[in-house]
């Protein structure tokens, strides 16, 4: 089929051993690729016994799938996934950067790692040269030692054995911190310092591997395409789109940290005991003159460049870079846990990058740790003598630490929100999940739903089969603009979002048609297709397990936290309804094919072919019955 | 002033205005994000594909944020060119770009060594010599570049300039933007 390189490389860590996996056209069509696919692979594998598999243990599929978009769609990403070890579902986690590319280049649309190494590995790919290389060396390095040492011994290993080749140039990495290697649930995926796969914790996963990196340099062309004439056309339509869009090319989402604060009540203040601030010293304008030291950076074929890199030239946080930081890492690493100061959060940000977290999972689980010893349920005892006072920057750093190295209270907090909420409250003797600001084991992105004023609907983390992530966010009507089924669209093409802004829906589905040559309307997407990749995502939350599943009565629900009226600004007064939220979430379940329970239907899944679904549900769905 | 009017006629890449001597991809490494449309670009004019590594200019990333690209500059004196036993290089005096004839090419390698900046790099496929040949006096890198406004790559007239000052190890161009982006955090990150 055009637009696919026609192969995933398998690779076994128990035993070393590779293999080439082929997938059939009629896969391809109605899976595409990344969320997709990776829905349909772990589905075939493990379906069955799902509940009982360890996202932390040797049977976990770790994935890390391109699209037949990724590379020709302007701003190149991969997506991540497998079960995951927040939600005990599954979440298709991109990152932006060149490694789709190298990784379709080098022959291949993605990689199924399945396995446990006994010791540290990477993997390292040039075209159909792959081999597992020790990685003890890297164990423990943070990112940015990551990155240098990674593209040192690959230089120089691509210069000894292919010499004839001229100069080569660094390969792509993606790679986890000492956060992932020590399983920690809200580690991240990292690519380039700063860029994360951060939802669904699949840092944690390739840590429970041993596998420190994924390494592809790719000599090949991109897959060949149905049409190009059309691809090249449709390119610069997308290009000349984003070139228009000024002050988005200028700022990135940096223009965020004090606008969804000050204009739209919507971001985590104190871990979203407000969401209104003020703070003018959190300004765009504040980081773009003081700290950005590159205001264009993009990834693969990106006319937007989102991307700034900050970096702190004086004072105590001296020799901090990260990127912009972008809004959710100003929201998270900032705002939420008292800090607007722009030093402050870029430090705290390249901490982030720096362990392998996730900024987002880590900010909201700092901004719960924090609220928990404002109330005085965690004392400084209990925190190991740190004072984790509102803005406390450094107290913050050294939880962050402590957390990547699962060190004193750090483990408990390693586990993410929703479990560190379970097993305090339970030392505690309180119910602590209250101040868990997340839905389903995942924190929930930076764009509250109180105010209204922010693009997520009352539902939309309620419902959502990525559960807490921002950029799945849901909506009635199901087959709506708002609902996920278009996000599952972008994530199994593999494209960037922040590309489209401005353009309508067709354009991506005419990409997918120059690309594959197959066409794909916008009813079949959002009535089958897509729908197929809900379902399975869904069937696989609802399974979970083995530490926890969902109780569809309370856990398809917003957090608590939104049910209160927002304290401040010109929003103040405004909170969810409790009542309206749970007749739309009802509403949701009867138009996705879900029963009462929530739980899709034996009728919902025949229709789309899902049988082994089917039968694997039966289980949950005895259950209800008694 | 007509050379001037002919100058920015070639910054805004009009294809259309007859080029009155040799030209020069100017080139602002500080501007580069690393979007990577030239080499797109320069893929789609010689191969009709998206390949990176049989582009002619390619980006390097040695060190997150120092991207830039590296392409052949036409050293004075054309190293490359002398190097060659099999006469396959040559200059175009139109263009002053160094022309690849594949009839002659082997693919031995001579003028990576003879070029000071390691220019130069095997086709991946052909197993001939890539060098940048200025797209017959329209750079297709610099026009993509000028269109999003990025500023990195342009075309200019030749004039008299040490234009083989560009023709330095990619490593060398690492080193340097790393130093003048993060200072001396620099050394660790190379």
């Amino acid at each position: 089929m055009f637009g696919y390189a026609g192969k995933l490389l398998e690779v076994n860590l128990s035993d070393g051993a590779f293999k080439e996996m082929r997938i059939s056209e009629e896969t391809l069509r109605d899976y595409v690729g990344g969320r997709g696919l990776a829905a349909k692979i772990l589905c075939d594998r493990l379906v069955s016994r799902w509940d009982s598999i360890d996202p932390l243990g040797p049977e976990n599929i770790l994935l890390i799938l391109s699209g037949p978009l990724t590379g020709f769609f302007p701003g190149g990403r991969i997506c991540v996934s497998g079960k995951s070890p927040q939600s005990n579902g599954m979440v298709g986690s991109t990152v932006g950067g060149e490694f789709g590319v190298e990784l379709r280049c080098a022959g291949y649309d993605g990689i199924v790692v399945t396995g446990k190494a006994e010791k540290p590995v990477y993997l390292f790919i040039k075209d159909e040269d792959i081999e597992l290389r020790d990685a003890s060396h890297l164990w423990s390095k943070n990112a940015k030692e990551t990155e240098a040492s990674l593209n040192r011994e690959c230089l120089k290993k691509l210069s000894e054995r292919y010499r004839h080749f001229g100069q080569w140039r660094e390969p792509a990495k993606l790679y986890v911190g000492p956060a992932g290697e020590n399983m920690v649930r809200t580690a991240a995926v990292i690519s380039k310092w700063t860029h994360a796969a951060g939802y669904g914790g699949y840092g944690a996963v390739m840590g429970s591997k041993k596998l420190k990196a994924v390494v592809a340099k790719g000599t090949g062309p991109l897959p060949e395409v149905a049409d190009p004439d059309r691809l090249k056309k449709l390119i610069h339509i997308v290009d000349r789109n984003a070139y228009g869009n000024v002050l988005w090319r200028k700022w990135g989402t940096g223009g965020g940290g004090y606008a969804f604060g000050a204009n739209t009540s919507s971001e985590p203040v104190r871990n979203w005991q407000d969401e209104w601030h003020d703070e003018k010293s959190f300004g765009v304008d504040q980081f773009e003159n003081r700290l950005w030291v590159k205001q264009t950076w993009s990834d693969y074929g990106c006319p937007t460049n989102c991307m700034k890199i900050a970096m702190v030239k004086h004072g105590k946080f001296k020799g901090a870079i990260t990127d912009n930081p972008d809004y959710e890492l100003q929201a998270y690493l900032g705002a939420n846990i008292g800090i607007f100061k722009p030093e402050e959060n870029v430090y705290l940000s390249a901490l982030a990058d720096d362990l392998g977290l996730c900024g987002i999972q880590t900010g909201n689980v700092l901004g719960f740790a924090a609220e928990l010893y404002q109330r005085g349920i965690l004392t400084i005892r209990d925190l190991d003598g740190i004072q984790l006072d509102w803005g406390n920057t450094e107290a913050f750093a050294q939880l962050m630490w402590k957390i990547a190295c699962r060190e004193g209270i750090g483990s408990l907090l390693a586990e993410g929100t929703f479990r560190a909420a379970a097993e305090i409250g339970k030392i505690k003797g309180k119910n602590l999940l209250h101040y868990a600001v997340q839905t389903k084991g995942i924190g929930i992105g930076a764009h509250g739903v109180r105010s209204g004023r922010d693009f997520p609907s009352e539902i939309g983390y309620a419902c959502s089969v990525q559960c807490g992530d921002h950029t799945s966010l849901t909506d009635l009507p199901i087959h709506g603009y708002g609902s996920e089924v278009w996000e599952a669209f972008n994530d199994s093409a593999v494209l960037c979002v922040f590309n489209t802004f401005g353009l309508p829906e067709k354009v991506k589905f005419e990409f997918y048609h120059a690309v594959t040559g197959e066409t794909l309307s916008r009813s079949e997407w959002a009535g089958t297709r897509g729908m197929r990749i809900l379902q399975i995502q869904r069937a696989l939350l609802l399974l979970g397990g083995p530490d926890l599943k969902w109780n569809t009565k309370t856990d398809d629900d917003l957090p608590d936290r939104f049910y209160e009226p927002l304290p401040s600004g010109p929003c103040k007064g405004k909170a969810a309804d409790k009542k309206r939220v749970r007749k739309l979430v009802l509403k949701y379940y009867e138009q996705a094919g879900w029963d009462v329970n929530g739980i899709p239907t034996t009728e919902t899944l025949k229709a789309l072919g899902l049988h082994d679904v089917d039968v694997a549900l039966e289980k949950l769905r005895k259950i209800c019955r008694e | 002033m007509l050379k001037s009017l002919t100058e920015m006629c070639c910054v805004l890449g009009d294809p259309l205005m007859t080029r009155d001597g040799p030209i020069w991809v100017a080139r602002d490494f500080s501007k580069c994000s690393g979007c990577r449309k030239c080499e797109i670009a320069c893929s789609l004019y010689h191969e009709n594909r998206i390949w990176p590594e049989a582009s002619r200019v390619r980006i390097f990333m040695l060190v997150p944020g120092t991207e830039f690209p590296h392409l052949c500059t036409q050293c004075e004196g054309y190293p490359c060119v002398e190097a060659c036993p099999f006469k396959a290089l040559s200059v175009n005096n139109r263009t002053a770009a160094v022309i690849v004839d594949e009839e002659k090419c082997v693919g031995c390698g001579r003028c990576i060594d003879a070029c000071p900046g390691r220019i130069p790099h095997m086709h991946p496929a052909k197993k001939k010599i890539l060098i940048c040949d200025l797209c017959d006096g329209d750079p297709q890198c610099a026009r993509t570049c000028q269109e999003g406004g990025w500023g990195a790559l342009r075309t200019v007239l030749r004039e008299d300039h040490p234009y083989r000052l560009y023709a330095r190890l990619p490593q060398e161009h690492a080193r340097n933007l790393a130093f003048k982006l993060y200072g001396e955090k620099a050394e660790e990150y190379l």
